[in-house]
């Protein structure tokens, strides 16, 4: 198959950007789309251009690195299926594909279609934990946790972080991320001591950041690699509102956005 | 150099506490006053720094992705071991830790491995706890399956995503840290070289992937947790950023490799499918429980599946192993699926792969019972190779998948050099010469929660720690070191990519240093490898600068050092003449073609110092004594 890869490259974060029109001869359609660029990549490297720089890293749909926009749908045209696992005969000869990274306020950009989810890492940061340390815990039979709540958890617990959701989002919001960890949490026993706080912690973050709103359009659970349902969403807006009325907020801190990689290193090179 | 493992002596089953009464402990006011550098953030890494950190030390951590959570044990599928024995069928932690030496060929530490089976217990408590969201019975227990042809049922899972589900456990401990203030985090940088002042591992190098800066960071003991050296294959099941350079580094600086032929190849993964093929997708072993794998009797024979008839048919681990049939050990396996490959007996497009057939099973039981006992993993398999399963056979072909050997350490997780302490898939550990199924996870959290923060404790408790800052002249070194390799790597403008190389790498090692080994054949892999590696330093091309992110460059760093590992494990596997769990010697096989082990002069770690770039590589043995589990030949006939 021959295809058109329209490539979204950018040197860095102060650089303007652009897209590049990038004839691929020779597709196997065996192939995943990052064999694809990869394959491109070597071209490139060959005719002495830089390469495309993406994230990627499992290549089989689980740690949640890898991620792009291709023809405005965010990892592609399969359902729960991740741009390293979407093979290419789900596209036709001669085909265009626009290869975007995340656009989002939140996700600032790195380079060509790396950006920085430490947002996500933030949001987590804040609240998406239980707060047990290494040798509390009691028996792991002491706390019977019935097969629906269980499955319920790990149904939301299925979140890879990999940010499709917020991409996909008009509004670029995170909720459904957000959403996904406080129901994960919040509908387990073990969950329940902190389940206030947890709520308005996360939430408090998830607004630091500059993502958008949520306005109830459901774009995210429909690209979301591993089919997050809806309803953690209303599920932490149930947390949160309960919380609201109950808690004093007063107690709940929040952790500045950093955009910055530099560490101001001590060695000079 | 004597090695010494610092086992206790005693009773095994009082090793560990007698261990750590022995232990010094740090004041809880001093703890603050001491950093611990924490390389690589998987099951091992976050689990001890969470734990570090929980304890009240100083912790920085490192890894080389944008988030801890990207680790490589999050694709772990199949499930954790643990001796809890709820299904009241015969388990306890003496039969764990029977099992896993014995899965292991009689090639590891008995007392190591005993503390691996007590530890598994306390591990399922604190996953529990945080939250890992395990598969319940109705009435709210804990649930347990089968395992690997294990006779009790002592597997606890999370569906398809167990390590996913362990590694967001740990991952949140760690992010509760971080937002306490005992751990400060550093993603996107990665470990390039290790600082050792006065005999004691005292900081890392480290280059930051965004900027390009070079960076050193200081600490009391530094702990490498860094996974497996799998990708030296380059094609595996690891993860493509998976690298040996942090261990490789270390090893460089003094700490000794140990074991480093004994490679794991798993039987069931999806075949490659084209030269383009970047990495290899497993199915979980769990499929082998209602599969049968066969291939055609006649060489060439091309016809779809489906029309080859039962006498056309060769069920060939049934042939030959009657009693365990399909159910035979993943070496066994593997060995078997590529002898009948050479053959040209294989299918799909490039002859390597066998079929793994649920037909029979369907027909048994149902459509609905296999979609029930395996819907996730047919789906995933049909994804990528648009095939169905419950239509037509499986197409599998083994895979290099895990590493048993890596840094030595002895009972306290130290390696050769003080103060450098190695946790999870990167130390030489409690696998032996095979690692079981659903014990890689239990390893990585047993030494990341339950041993390091005793360890490296009693290590600081015990030890001075004179200052060190950048003007030290190891360290200038260290750093100038890292420079210049850098440098190097940019500067050579050569003719060929990093992946090409990395690809002829791969196929070495696989061809001679793979299923099965001969001492001609590893000769021979070590001189090509010795010329691919000169090749590699006149004629790569590595683009763009060392100024931002740059992907090529990071991939240079970590082929040069898969260049020197894969020297090792030849030179290792050419050493070691006798054949156990996964280092087959063809020269030393049964008449029935098993491995044969050579218990009288063999029976030892072998623990290699680093030579020098062009030295030959220096052996040290480490000798195993057998108290409590009585070595014996294994067959599965």
């Amino acid at each position: 198959m021959k295809l058109t890869l329209k490539i979204w490259r950018q040197k860095g974060p102060n650089d303007k950007g652009k897209f590049v029109a990038y004839p691929v001869d020779n597709v196997n359609p065996e192939m995943s789309m990052l064999e694809c660029l990869d394959v491109l990549n070597e071209t490139l490297i060959e005719r002495g251009e830089e390469p495309v720089a993406f994230e990627h890293d499992c290549r089989e749909g689980i740690c949640g690195s890898c991620g792009f926009m291709i023809n405005g749908v965010a990892h592609g045209p399969e359902r729960a299926t991740t741009v390293c696992q979407l093979t290419m005969r789900h596209f036709k000869d001669g085909q265009e594909l626009a290869i975007e990274p995340w656009r989002a306020a939140a996700f600032p950009m790195v380079k060509d279609l790396v950006v920085d989810r430490r947002s996500f890492d933030r949001i987590i940061e804040a609240g998406g934990y239980i707060s047990v340390s290494t040798g509390n815990a009691p028996d792991g039979n002491t706390i019977p946790v019935g097969k629906e709540i269980a499955d319920r958890a790990m149904d939301a617990a299925a979140c890879i972080g990999c940010g499709a959701c917020v991409a996909a989002c008009p509004n670029a919001s995170a909720a459904l991320f957000t959403g996904a960890k406080i129901s994960h949490l919040g509908i387990l026993p073990q969950g329940k001591p902190e389940q206030d706080r947890r709520a308005l912690s996360m939430v408090a973050q998830m607004n630091t950041e500059p993502f958008g709103s949520c306005t109830n359009i459901g774009e995210c659970t429909g690209v979301c690699p591993k089919e997050i349902p809806l309803e953690v969403i209303a599920h932490m807006n149930r947390d949160f509102w309960q919380a609201s009325w109950k808690e004093r907020d007063d107690l709940v801190q929040t952790i500045a956005p950093v955009t910055s990689w530099s560490n101001g290193a001590k060695v000079k090179s | 150099m004597t090695l010494d493992a610092r086992i206790p002596s005693g009773p095994i089953e009082q090793a560990w506490d007698k261990a750590r009464f022995d232990m010094k402990l740090v004041n809880p006011a001093n703890k603050r006053k001491h950093t611990i550098l924490v390389v690589g953030s998987g099951l091992a890494g976050a689990s001890a720094a969470a734990s570090l950190g929980e304890l009240g030390y100083n912790v920085r951590c490192f890894c080389f992705q944008d988030s801890p959570r990207r680790a490589h044990s999050i694709a772990a599928q199949g499930g954790i071991n643990a001796a809890k024995n709820y299904q009241n069928d015969g388990d306890s932690i003496f039969r764990l830790f029977y099992d896993t030496v014995k899965g292991g060929d009689f090639r590891a530490r008995e007392a190591n491995v005993y503390r691996l089976a007590e530890n598994s217990l306390k591990i399922i408590d604190q996953c529990v706890a945080q939250g890992v969201p395990f598969a319940r019975e109705y009435g709210g227990m804990l649930t347990n399956r089968s395992f690997g042809g294990a006779q009790v049922s002592r597997t606890f899972y999370a569906r398809g995503q167990t390590g996913q589900q362990l590694l967001l456990g740990a991952y949140q401990a760690l992010e509760r840290q971080i937002h306490a203030g005992t751990v400060a985090m550093f993603p996107r940088t990665e470990m390039l070289d290790l600082i050792v002042v006065d005999g004691q591992a005292r900081g890392i190098v480290t280059r930051n992937l965004v900027t390009g800066e070079l960076d050193v960071h200081f600490g009391d003991a530094v702990l490498l947790a860094t996974g497996g050296y799998g990708n030296v294959y380059y094609l595996s099941t690891n993860a493509k950023g998976s690298n040996a350079t942090a261990i490789w580094r270390a090893h460089k600086r003094g700490a000794l490799f140990a074991n480093p032929c004994f490679t794991q190849i798993h039987p069931t993964c999806i075949p490659v499918s084209g030269d383009y093929q970047s990495k290899l997708t497993l199915m979980s072993e769990s499929l082998r429980n209602d599969g049968r794998i066969w291939v055609p009797k006649e060489k060439g024979d091309k016809r779809p599946p489906n029309q080859i008839p039962e006498d056309g048919r060769d069920y060939y681990l049934e042939r030959r192993y009657p009693s365990f049939g399909n159910l035979v050990p993943r070496d066994v396996a593997s060995r078997n699926a590529k002898a009948v490959c050479d053959e040209g007996r294989g299918v799909g497009e490039t002859g390597l792969g066998v079929y793994l057939d649920f037909s029979d099973a369907i027909a048994r039981l149902g459509e609905h019972v296999i979609r029930e006992r395996y819907g996730n993993l047919f789906d995933m398999y049909q994804r990528i190779t648009d095939e169905d399963p419950y239509k037509v056979p499986m197409r599998i072909y083994p895979a290099i998948h895990y590493t048993m050997g890596g840094l030595w350490v002895d009972y306290q997780l130290q390696s050769t050099i003080p103060g450098l302490f190695v946790a999870g898939e990167a130390n030489f550990s409690d696998h032996g010469a095979n690692r079981l199924g659903a014990s890689a996870l239990m390893q990585g959290l047993s030494d990341g929660y339950f041993i390091i923060p005793y360890t490296v404790g009693n290590y600081i408790a015990t030890h001075k720690f004179a200052k060190v800052d950048e003007t030290h002249s190891e360290v200038r070194a260290a750093v100038s070191c890292v420079q210049q390799s850098t440098d190097k790597l940019l500067s050579i403008n050569g003719k060929r990519t990093v992946d090409s190389f990395h690809r002829e790498l791969g196929k070495i090692v696989w061809d001679e240093c793979g299923m099965s080994r001969t001492a001609q054949g590893l000769e021979k892999a070590i001189g090509q490898v010795r010329a691919l590696r000169e090749n590699f330093w006149q004629n790569v091309n590595v683009p763009g600068s060392g100024d931002d992110l740059n992907q090529s460059l990071e991939k240079a760093g970590r082929v040069a050092d898969f260049f020197e590992l894969a020297e090792l494990m030849c030179i290792d596997a050419r050493e070691r003449n006798e054949s156990c769990g996964g280092h087959f010697r063809e020269e030393y096989q049964t008449p029935d073609g098993e491995a044969q082990r050579d218990d009288e002069h063999y029976s030892y770690v072998a623990a290699w110092g680093y030579g020098g770039p062009d030295g030959k590589p220096i052996l040290t043995k480490e000798p195993l004594e057998f108290h409590y589990v009585h070595p014996s030949q294994r067959s599965y006939k």
